[in-house]
């Protein structure tokens, strides 16, 4: 018997869902055949990694927690990735909104002034904003790749936060650990569910999750966006402008990535300190894939992913999986989902054997057709 | 031994990684296939050189089991994209997420150990000359390896019929299955060679530049390494000048910031690498003619009938 690959009339919409499941299905078993690999309990190590961190308020509290920047991030990538527009310097936005939000608190510390939180969210979506401007400029005036001018500037803002943190912002008082001051309590998003640390940021992420889909959804732009990724030349004959969807997409995910950094200053962080982001930035990629690039599905997606970096937490205290395991699962599942969407536009048909009844009919239908 | 001299010893072990990841990537997009994965095949190729080496004491071993490794890897990248037709942008991130958290598994428990260096060539009466000793003749094999290989490639490429056939795939993928040439299969071996060049690559990085496994040092070398072969206008020859220029002012700096001449902070000039990267995409695009890109470039191919 031998398969073959043939395209289907149009995209199966079934599959188009199922491929994500899949993905994760096939990723949990590898897991499992991993974690037995390196001498661990598969069954302890996928508890660990998967349900218990969800038996627990704070535990369900933590995963919209770390899930609000991934979906803050994905959606904005998301708009980019449609219309083949490569932001993956996310990263880099990021940390530059982080950087912003931080230089807002720092210069308002002590005032206790009301405005400080807003303007820090502000300051921080201009900057990501800002971070994403050079490429985007350079990929719409000079067709310079976007994919490797905002990955270098990740570089450039991972270097530029660890000059902040051990040069001018350092606590004094600090004994000399790189870190900056704490900050104020105005400068901090309001914790809305009593003992956990989930805030109102999970609320704004909602909210902006809601407007991309009505954007992507109900607006001219949201068309455009899929025309230039799926036909750049239909695109241009139709006159979409394709300079200003290069900008508008990388805006767009820059400003997000730039507010979930502050997010993370104002939230769980409360001050600078070298390393902010567990890869949130290079993850969200990963979950706006498996989202479908619709902005409800990487609020699942974003989920999920959060579940695997608690759970990879998790693991380690509960059965001492290295924690560089999480890095792997994520490689995997996106390398599982990319290969599943195959189903998405093909499908496997069994070739009947040569010269069988099967085969005479297959060679007519294909003639006829 | 003079400053000039010291410099320039410095610049070869810089440039080799760059050139060997370059080169790999080089072919594979001549061949029409774009694999943003160097960056986590390179950190596959160090920690798998590195942690073998340390296993078995043998560095052949270690530089073969890297190349083994990454090329792995680079066949799912290829099973992915060129059987399953999955985006090429998307695999290739996907790979390189993919080999950083293996290459962090993998290399958890050799964080911190010794390795012994790649031997260095020596030559007696040659290597003991002044100046040009050790600057040509007291480098280890896969420095010279690298730029033979870089020979080989371009008159691989330039002067073979195979070469033709494989930028054929690359130019114009529809008209060389046309002409009965075997596109996949093509461009398979292609990123296959790409996997096994950054492999090498890592393992340079980890047996000879630094002896050392430690989490993301190849510190975005494979994408610089992918920058490089735009700014090489996909030309082996001037991929060679471009590693070695792209060595040279990461040799500077590292001068410029032990010898005090800028008093800056240690950031920025760690920085520059990545600055300078951007700068030279920018500088290539305002004269480049575009048409250097393989036409077929990124983009998916099936066969119909």
């Amino acid at each position: 018997m031998r398969l073959r690959l043939e395209p289907r009339p149009r995209p199966s919409r079934l599959w188009l869902w199922g491929s994500p499941i899949l993905a994760i299905l096939l990723t949990v078993l590898t897991g499992a055949v991993l974690f037995a690999a390196i001498g661990r309990d598969p069954l302890a190590s996928l508890e660990a990694y998967f349900i218990s961190p969800l038996a627990t308020t704070y535990g369900l509290a933590e995963l919209a927690l770390k899930g609000t920047p991934l979906a803050l991030i994905a959606v904005g990538l998301s708009f980019g990735f449609r219309a083949n527009v490569w932001n993956i310097g996310a990263e880099g936005q990021f940390t530059m909104g982080a950087i912003a939000a931080a230089g807002v608190a720092l210069q308002f510390a002590g005032s206790e002034a009301t405005f400080e939180l807003p303007l820090m969210l502000l300051a921080a979506i201009l900057a990501g904003m800002g971070w994403a401007a050079l490429p985007a400029f350079l990929r719409a005036r000079l067709e310079v790749s976007e994919i490797l001018v905002s990955l270098m500037l990740t570089y450039v803002a991972t270097l530029f936060l660890s000059f902040l943190v051990y040069g001018p912002w350092k606590d004094p008082a600090g004994f000399n650990f790189p870190q900056t001051i704490m900050f104020d309590q105005s400068a901090a998003v309001p914790v809305i569910l009593a003992n956990t640390r989930l805030n109102l940021g999970v609320v704004l992420a909602l909210l902006i999750v809601a407007v991309a889909w009505l954007v992507q959804r109900q607006s001219l732009l949201g068309f455009q966006l899929r025309v230039m990724g799926l036909a750049p030349l239909a695109a241009r004959y139709a006159g979409f402008g394709r300079a200003r969807l290069i900008w508008i997409s990388l805006l767009l995910s820059g400003g997000l990535a730039g507010l979930a950094g502050a997010l993370e200053v104002a939230g769980p962080l409360g001050q600078l300190v070298p390393v902010i982001s567990q890869g949130y930035g290079f993850t969200a990629i990963t979950v706006a894939f498996l989202g479908r690039l619709h902005p409800f599905g990487i609020l699942l997606a974003s989920l999920a992913l959060a579940l695997s970096v608690i759970g990879g937490e998790n693991a380690q205290i509960a059965v001492g999986v290295p924690r560089a395991a999480t890095g792997v699962f994520q490689g995997l599942l996106l390398f599982y989902l990319l290969g599943a969407d195959i189903l998405v536009r093909y499908r496997l048909r069994r070739l009947a054997e040569p010269g069988s009844l099967g085969a005479a009919r297959q060679r007519a239908t294909t003639e006829t057709a | 031994m003079d400053q000039v001299t010291a410099f320039l010893i410095a610049v070869i072990p810089a440039a080799t990684p760059l050139l060997l990841a370059a080169l790999g990537e080089l072919v594979s997009e001549r061949a029409g296939v774009l694999n943003l994965g160097v960056e986590g095949m390179m950190l596959v190729g160090a920690v798998t050189g590195f942690a073998v080496t340390v296993t078995t004491g043998s560095a052949i071993s270690g530089v073969g089991a890297a190349m083994l490794a990454s090329a792995i890897l680079a066949l799912g990248f290829a099973f992915l994209t060129l059987t399953l037709m999955a985006n090429q942008v998307a695999s290739g991130l996907a790979l390189t997420i993919l080999g950083t958290g293996a290459a962090a598994l993998i290399g958890a428990g050799f964080v911190g150990m010794p390795v012994e260096r790649l031997p260095h060539l020596d030559v007696p009466g040659l290597s003991d000359l002044p100046v040009v000793g050790p600057l040509l003749f007291a480098h280890d094999a896969l420095v010279y390896l690298s730029l033979i290989l870089a020979l080989a490639t371009g008159l691989f490429l330039n002067r073979t019929r195979a070469g033709l056939i494989l930028r054929a795939c690359g130019e114009d993928a529809g008209s060389a299955h046309a002409l009965g040439h075997p596109v996949i299969l093509t461009r398979y071996l292609a990123v296959l060679f790409g996997g096994a060049m950054a492999g090498l690559a890592g393992a340079f990085l980890s047996l000879s530049y630094t002896p050392m496994w430690s989490e993301a040092m190849t510190a975005g070398r494979g994408w610089i390494a992918l920058a490089l072969v735009v700014f090489a206008s996909w030309r082996p020859g001037r991929l060679v000048l471009g590693a070695y220029l792209f060595g040279g002012l990461s040799i500077l700096q590292l001068y410029a910031q032990n010898m005090g001449i800028l008093a800056l902070p240690s950031q920025v000039f760690a920085m520059t690498p990545y600055l300078v990267t951007i700068l030279v995409l920018i500088l290539i695009s305002l004269r480049r003619a575009r048409s250097a890109t393989p036409a077929s470039l990124g983009q998916s191919f099936r066969a119909t009938q």
